[in-house]
């Protein structure tokens, strides 16, 4: 570095903490070396993120936010979203990575999810960063939801609907907050100005807070990593842990590979199959939204299908308030309970590499139940299905309450004391 | 990695090449949101030629039409109006147009193809207010007793003759803009397209 | 070892135990024919035609120009003098005159715009094309019916048979299949002015055009893509030559 590149950065060193940060956060951050497949998810959550917030700039200047009828006698919103599609240059191109990139995100953050869950991350002293992580996912649910009333088709409209009814089954407050949340007695323009103002700047920015407020509390204690060791407790002559490596250079060049290859695999998608299918991009959807007609069959986007099968799973009325009360909160209660496993896992072990075969059974059985409830909330219901749905929302819901004592009555393997690298 | 540690040649290589490619892909992405930037399908449909019939112009009468959302004036001159041209030739800053502020086939006394005929946007090229006629000649316009006649105008008091020239000394630096225009037939002019690309 | 067996026999018990409740209830699906979809201009091209002449009257194409034509090789001049109803200009997008209020109280619901409608009939039953092939061709007189048509795969549709000149008339024999559904079976009671052959190959080119209309940028996207995903793989051997150039210092 030429002394003048060097005088420049003392100046700014001298008045913002630039160099200490690089330092900080990527050359002198250690990180365990022992990162495997399952730790590529946090950045490309991260590049997800990106993708959204830069795509949906990009939207955001020729998407119009209003339902009523153009001379067409189409929504202005459906017709802005067609117009993006032909009529743009690129457009196409742009709003397709959107639509993609949420269902990528979402993929993204369940395996980043589960790699936690595996690898005992949520355990002390990493309890916040998984509460910021459940929260940051809950406002992801949020954000996908109002999201996805914008292209104003049949699905946006009724999904929309359907979700925004659920409220008033709140008992005393629920009718007055459903009416606050829609600003009409129904889903309507509204309702669709509202929810772009919270999806375009509100929610994205609480997204941010909490994503930095993530990353702050992980670099604030150090990654955990899949051997579930704390590589702190071993450190050398200079104070940097024996089985830690710089963030950077090792992992930006790592993750580098990785963004690659989950760039190849959404190109493939963005580019070969943009519908995904019909689940990505719903076909139903290329309909514009009739609030006189309901479609045959309303399903949210797949990402919320397992949480959805919950909610349809409560069928009893209990101490007098009716089963769609009861739906909402054992659906609020299947996210929040998310959030309470750092005090649920009392096993004497992090990592599910040294678990015993009771808890690696309890996560194979809740892991098929939660693949079950998501199959079973995109298709209509039947009272066969219903009894399924509801053996596997007990069964997800034990895996959680019954923690404390499997966890603790199960035989473990011995934590190794350093890490296991090839 | 500190400053003073030196980089194997085949890390270098590596280092540049993966870097190199990766530009290209930035690069790349960036071409489809720059291309949006860009006026669409819908603004280019809105911005194209305007036929413009001319037939019920008397002479010495001005008629005006819209094209890309600016005003286009389609003059009928008299041959006085015509006349008044070298009159004014002296009194205009730029009178063989020099300035590219119309197509090479409007680079000529009366600015365009059909000396009768002009057609111009009337906008000042000053600040962008739409100048008004002062056709009548001399103090009838209240434009004093030697007004040839012409456009003035009224927002920082520019002049143009009748065929879109800029008086001397005035707060527009230039001739009023020719558009790109042809004639369909004898009084049918399509401004906007003049067959060139 | 023992707790292994034991493992699996639970696992296995586990899976097993679910499957058959997957299958309980599917729903009563749509027997569509197979279309056959082009890309090639000439099929385009005699699509749009029809489409002009055959749908533009009461369906709108509202988000479509018709100077997007040139896309599938007609010139602008082509496209004003076959294509265009008079007053429309080549860069007007595909409208109808007739209103949703007025279409309503005529035909009992709007006609739907046709934009995207390949894109919207997709289902499990088969894609958008598929749909649309077989629902132009199996349209039969009912005299029940306010328009004298019904269809096979859409039940009391409002529309009638647009195109009934160029099939000619079908009539059905409707029976009871064992699950309750039921069982069509249409043959043709006055041939229109093509024949069979003929009428299915114009739907065909017909319902190409409509696929093409759903996304015209389909074919260009997919060459991107081609391209992309070259490129990605390039760039994949270099970032993995260049992590394993790092790591190898890791041990």
């Amino acid at each position: 570095m030429t002394t003048k590149s060097q005088a420049v950065l003392n100046w700014i060193d001298e008045r913002f903490p630039l160099t200490s940060s690089i330092k900080g956060h990527l050359t002198e951050y250690y990180a365990p070396k022992n990162f495997n497949f399952w730790y590529f998810f946090g950045s490309l959550a991260l590049l997800a993120l990106v993708i959204q917030i830069l795509t949906g700039i990009f939207l955001v200047m020729h998407y119009k936010p209003d339902a009523s009828l153009n001379a067409a006698g189409v929504p202005v919103a459906f017709a802005s979203v067609e117009y993006i599609m032909r009529e743009v240059p690129g457009g196409w191109l742009i709003r397709y990575l959107h639509s993609t990139g949420a269902s990528a995100f979402f993929i993204v953050v369940y395996l980043h999810m589960f790699r936690g869950l595996l690898y005992g991350s949520y355990r002390k002293p990493r309890e916040l960063i998984w509460i910021f992580g459940t929260l940051i996912f809950l406002a992801l649910m949020a954000e996908a939801f109002m999201g996805y009333l914008l292209p104003w088709g049949q699905m946006s409209f009724w999904g929309a609907q359907v979700i925004v009814n659920l409220f008033s089954a709140i008992p005393v407050i629920g009718p007055d907050l459903s009416l606050v949340i829609r600003g009409d007695f129904v889903v309507s323009d509204a309702t669709l100005n509202r929810f772009f103002s919270f999806h375009v700047i509100a929610v994205p920015l609480v997204l941010i807070g909490l994503v930095a407020a993530h990353i702050i509390a992980l670099h604030e204690v150090g990654s955990n990593n899949p051997d579930g060791v704390e590589i702190k407790k071993k450190k050398d002559a200079n104070g940097i842990p024996l089985d830690g490596i710089p963030f950077h250079p090792y992992y930006t060049v790592k993750d580098i590979v990785g963004v690659v290859v989950f760039l190849f695999f959404f190109s493939a998608v963005v580019f070969f199959a943009p519908e995904g299918g019909g689940y990505f991009l719903e076909y139903n959807n290329f309909i514009p939204a009739d609030p006189l007609k309901t479609p045959p069959h309303i399903a949210p986007v797949w990402y919320f299908t397992p949480f959805y099968s919950i909610l349809r799973a409560v069928t009893y009325p209990l101490f007098g308030l009716d089963a769609k009360f009861w739906g909402v909160v054992a659906m609020g209660a299947s996210v929040v309970i998310i959030a309470f496993l750092p005090w649920l896992d009392r096993s004497p072990v992090k990592s599910m590499r040294y678990k015993g075969p009771i808890f690696k059974f309890a996560v194979f059985v809740f892991i098929i139940c939660f693949f079950i409830l998501g199959y079973l909330g995109v298709l209509p219901v039947s009272p066969g299905r219903t009894l399924v749905s509801q053996i596997c929302s007990v069964l997800y819901f034990a895996f959680f309450l019954l923690m404390p004592w499997y966890s603790k009555i199960d035989k473990c393997k011995a934590e190794p004391e350093r890490v296991n690298f090839k | 990695m500190s400053v003073d540690q030196k980089m194997d040649s085949g890390r270098r290589n590596l280092l540049l090449a993966t870097s190199a490619v990766g530009g290209v892909a930035a690069v790349a992405t960036a071409v489809p949101f720059v291309a949006s930037l860009t006026p669409s399908e819908r603004a280019k449909a809105a911005g194209a030629p305007v036929e413009v019939d001319v037939s019920k112009l008397a002479p010495g009468e001005m008629m005006v039409a819209e094209w890309r959302g600016k005003p286009v004036w389609a003059l009928r001159r008299t041959p006085e109006m015509l006349a008044s041209l070298d009159k004014t030739e002296d009194k205009v800053t730029d009178p063989d147009s020099d300035v590219p502020q119309q197509p090479d086939y409007a680079k000529n006394k009366h600015r365009s193809i059909n000396p009768e005929y002009l057609i111009a946007v009337g906008i000042c090229t000053h600040l962008g207010c739409s100048p008004s006629e002062k056709f009548k000649i001399g103090a009838e316009s209240g434009m004093g007793t030697d007004w040839p006649g012409g456009f003035f105008c009224p927002c920082h008091g520019s002049l143009f003759d009748l065929a879109g020239r800029v008086y001397k000394s005035m707060p527009a630096p230039t001739n009023l803009e020719i558009p790109p225009h042809k004639y369909l037939a004898d009084t049918t002019i399509l401004v906007g397209d003049d067959g060139k690309a | 070892m023992k707790m292994r067996v034991i493992n699996f026999i639970k696992r296995a018990a586990a899976v097993l135990l679910f499957a058959p409740a997957l299958a309980i209830g599917a729903g009563a699906t749509l027997h569509l024919d197979k279309a056959p979809v082009s890309t090639e201009p000439a099929a385009l091209q005699h699509g749009a035609k029809l489409f002009v002449n055959y749908c533009l009257n009461c369906h709108s194409a509202s988000y479509v120009r018709y100077n997007q034509l040139t896309n599938i090789g007609l010139s602008e001049q082509m496209i004003r003098d076959n294509l265009l109803f008079a007053g429309d200009k080549v860069g007007d997008l595909m409208r109808v005159a007739m209103t949703r209020d007025d279409s309503k109280v005529w035909f009992g619901a709007p006609p739907p715009d046709l934009s995207v409608i390949a894109r919207a009939r997709a289902s499990g039953d088969g894609s958008g094309a598929d749909w649309l092939y077989t629902y132009l061709r199996q349209f039969y007189r009912d005299p029940a019916r306010p328009s004298g048509w019904n269809n096979v795969i859409f039940e009391n549709v409002g529309m009638p048979h647009a195109l009934w000149e160029l099939q000619g008339e079908q009539v059905a024999k409707v029976s009871d299949n064992a699950d309750g559904t039921k069982h069509f079976e249409l043959s043709l009671a006055k041939p229109g002015k093509l024949s069979i052959e003929e009428y299915d190959k114009s739907i065909a080119d017909l319902v190409s055009f409509l696929v093409w209309m759903g996304e015209p940028v389909a074919e260009k996207r997919k060459s991107i893509g081609t391209f992309v995903l070259i490129f990605l793989a390039g760039f994949f051997v270099l970032a993995y030559a260049l992590k394993k150039n790092y790591w190898k210092d890791i041990h």
